[in-house]
């Protein structure tokens, strides 16, 4: 297994993820219907919309857990190629996809962390089978970041063992110790109890300001509010607004955003 | 039981113990065989059975439904003289008369193997069935290949969950070897029917044999639990 190429620096500021015209289809519904979004490097970017907007499906587009249906789709700087087959866009390259995947991480809301492996197992899964790195430099970065999330005195239990927000801790942990350029987030907090909320919320505060390129889909609009650089408003399948937080926020830029964020109880 | 039965089942000179060790132990030997050999089998045929493709799925359902519905004893049977009369045929023509065929042993494995292999097809697919699509996803979001995938996630996970279905098909694969008894293999019941005969004490054998079966399918069903308990602390509670 050869190590993927890890850590070429990029550019301040350069384009990590660029989506245009990206479409989804499910039979007859359009979910997505030609989203154009750029990321770049050190971007925090929430996306915000009502459930059944197209936010998981988006997200899902770009590690290709979904393969959109049209569109074009950049990501690390590489055009994902498709190939076409009885009407239908299919991954062309599979080794292409899996080398893009593991430089870009991923959160879901239901944490999916691998219930047969403990949690130091669960962290050290990707670093060792996916980029071939050497099973003590991968343990001992491993430890380093469970301690990061908080999770370190955890680090033999096995998920069932853990409340929601400690898996959601180790979810992250899995997700950064591969080093990805990009991390993505499925409404990482929504499956939690109340009380859980904060202790992954702190956590992804403290990646956003490593400057770490993220991009958010969530329903904590005081969160979003404080933690974006970028605020991306879905409705239907399309970006009805985007612009930075304070514009957004302070209303009157878009009034189907307005009537989105009223029902929230009032955020911060 | 008295001393004189006692030396029947013994080790002694005049006593069966040694030949009915040896047929226990060529019982064991063709379980294990039966067993593994349907493992594969089942690995397959679950794999025909969720692949996407129609004609794939309608031969492991074929594979299932037939080796499931026939009584073991004709399957049995018609792999002792089908394959007699296949190899006799084959031998003809490349050239060399009489009559031929293939070792018990062999046959009897493959024909218990072919049944129990389509009932670990069921335990596998089911098994594969309750993996949580999100552990599969997350493994793909990060980057593992299809063989990785498969190799790292779920297979052991599938294993965990097929393992108590497992331990069922293995005791009875283990008891549907009497059935190559009757074609001529001295496993420990045809072992046992000799002994019988020739000592007239048939009550004394049969009972021995059905002891050493019970010992053979216990040991073996507390090493399974012992695995399925060890496994079970990560699905816990
Ligand atoms: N696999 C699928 N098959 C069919 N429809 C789907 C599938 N996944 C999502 N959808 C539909 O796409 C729409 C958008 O879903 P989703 O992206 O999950 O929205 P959100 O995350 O914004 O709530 C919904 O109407 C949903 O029912
Ligand atoms: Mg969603």
């Amino acid at each position: 297994m050869e190590p993927f190429p890890q850590e070429t620096a990029p550019l301040p500021g350069a384009t990590v993820i660029k989506a245009v015209g990206l479409t989804k289809r499910y039979g007859v519904l359009d979910v997505l219907q030609g989203i154009d979004l750029e990321a770049h490097e050190g971007e925090v970017i929430s996306i915000l919309g009502a459930s059944g907007s197209g936010k998981s499906t988006f997200l899902r587009c770009l590690n290709l857990l979904e393969v959109p249906s049209g569109g074009a789709l950049n990501i690390l700087g590489e055009d994902i190629r498709f190939r076409l087959k009885r009407g239908e866009q299919h991954i062309a390259d599979a080794r292409q996809v899996n080398r893009l995947r593991s430089q870009v991480g991923m959160v879901f809301q239901n944490f999916c962390l691998w219930s047969h492996r403990t949690v130091l197992q669960n962290v050290m899964e990707g670093p060792i089978h996916v980029q071939g790195r050497n099973r003590y430099e991968v343990r001992d970065e491993a430890e380093k970041t469970l301690a990061r999330v908080g999770m370190l005195n955890r680090a033999e239990y096995y998920p069932s063992q853990l409340s929601g927000g400690q898996q959601q801790r180790v979810a992250i942990a899995r997700a950064i110790v591969m080093r990805p350029r990009v991390l993505l987030f499925d409404e990482p907090t929504s499956a939690l109890d109340p009380e859980l909320v904060g202790e992954v919320l702190k956590v992804m505060r403290d990646l956003a300001s490593e400057g770490r390129t993220m991009l958010i889909v969530t329903h904590e609009m005081a969160f979003a509010r404080d933690v974006s650089s970028r605020i991306v408003f879905l409705e239907k399948g399309t970006v009805r607004a985007q612009g930075s937080p304070q514009d957004l926020f302070k209303g009157g830029m878009d009034e189907s955003f307005d009537r989105f964020i009223s029902h929230f109880s009032r955020p911060g | 039981m008295n001393t004189q039965s006692l030396a029947l089942v013994g080790f002694g000179p005049d006593g069966w113990g040694k030949l009915l060790l040896l047929a226990a132990g060529l019982t064991l030997a063709a379980a294990v065989c039966s067993f593994a050999l349907g493992s594969l089998l089942g690995t397959v045929g679950a794999a025909l059975k969720l692949a996407p493709n129609h004609a794939l799925r309608w031969i492991g359902t074929f594979y299932t439904t037939l080796f499931r519905g026939i009584p073991e004893i004709l399957v049995v049977y018609l792999f002792y003289f089908g394959g007699s009369l296949a190899l006799t045929h084959l031998m003809h023509l490349a050239g060399f008369p009489g009559f031929f065929s293939l070792p018990s042993f062999v046959i009897g494995v493959v024909a218990i193997a072919l049944v129990s292999g389509a009932y670990q097809t069921e335990a596998f697919r089911s098994a594969y069935c309750r993996l949580e699509r999100g552990q599969i996803e997350a493994g793909k979001a990060c980057g593992m290949s299809s063989t990785v995938l498969l190799r790292r996630i779920i297979a052991p996970q599938t294993l965990r969950f097929a393992l108590p279905a497992l331990g069922n098909i293995w005791q009875s694969v283990l008891k549907e070897t009497a059935l190559l008894s009757i074609i001529g293999l001295v496993e420990l019941l045809r072992q046992s029917t000799i002994a019988s005969g020739a000592t007239r004490q048939p009550l004394l054998f049969y009972g021995v044999a059905a002891l050493v079966y019970l010992i053979m399918g216990q040991t073996t069903a507390l090493g399974i639990r012992a695995v399925e308990k060890r496994f079970s602390r990560c699905w816990g509670r």
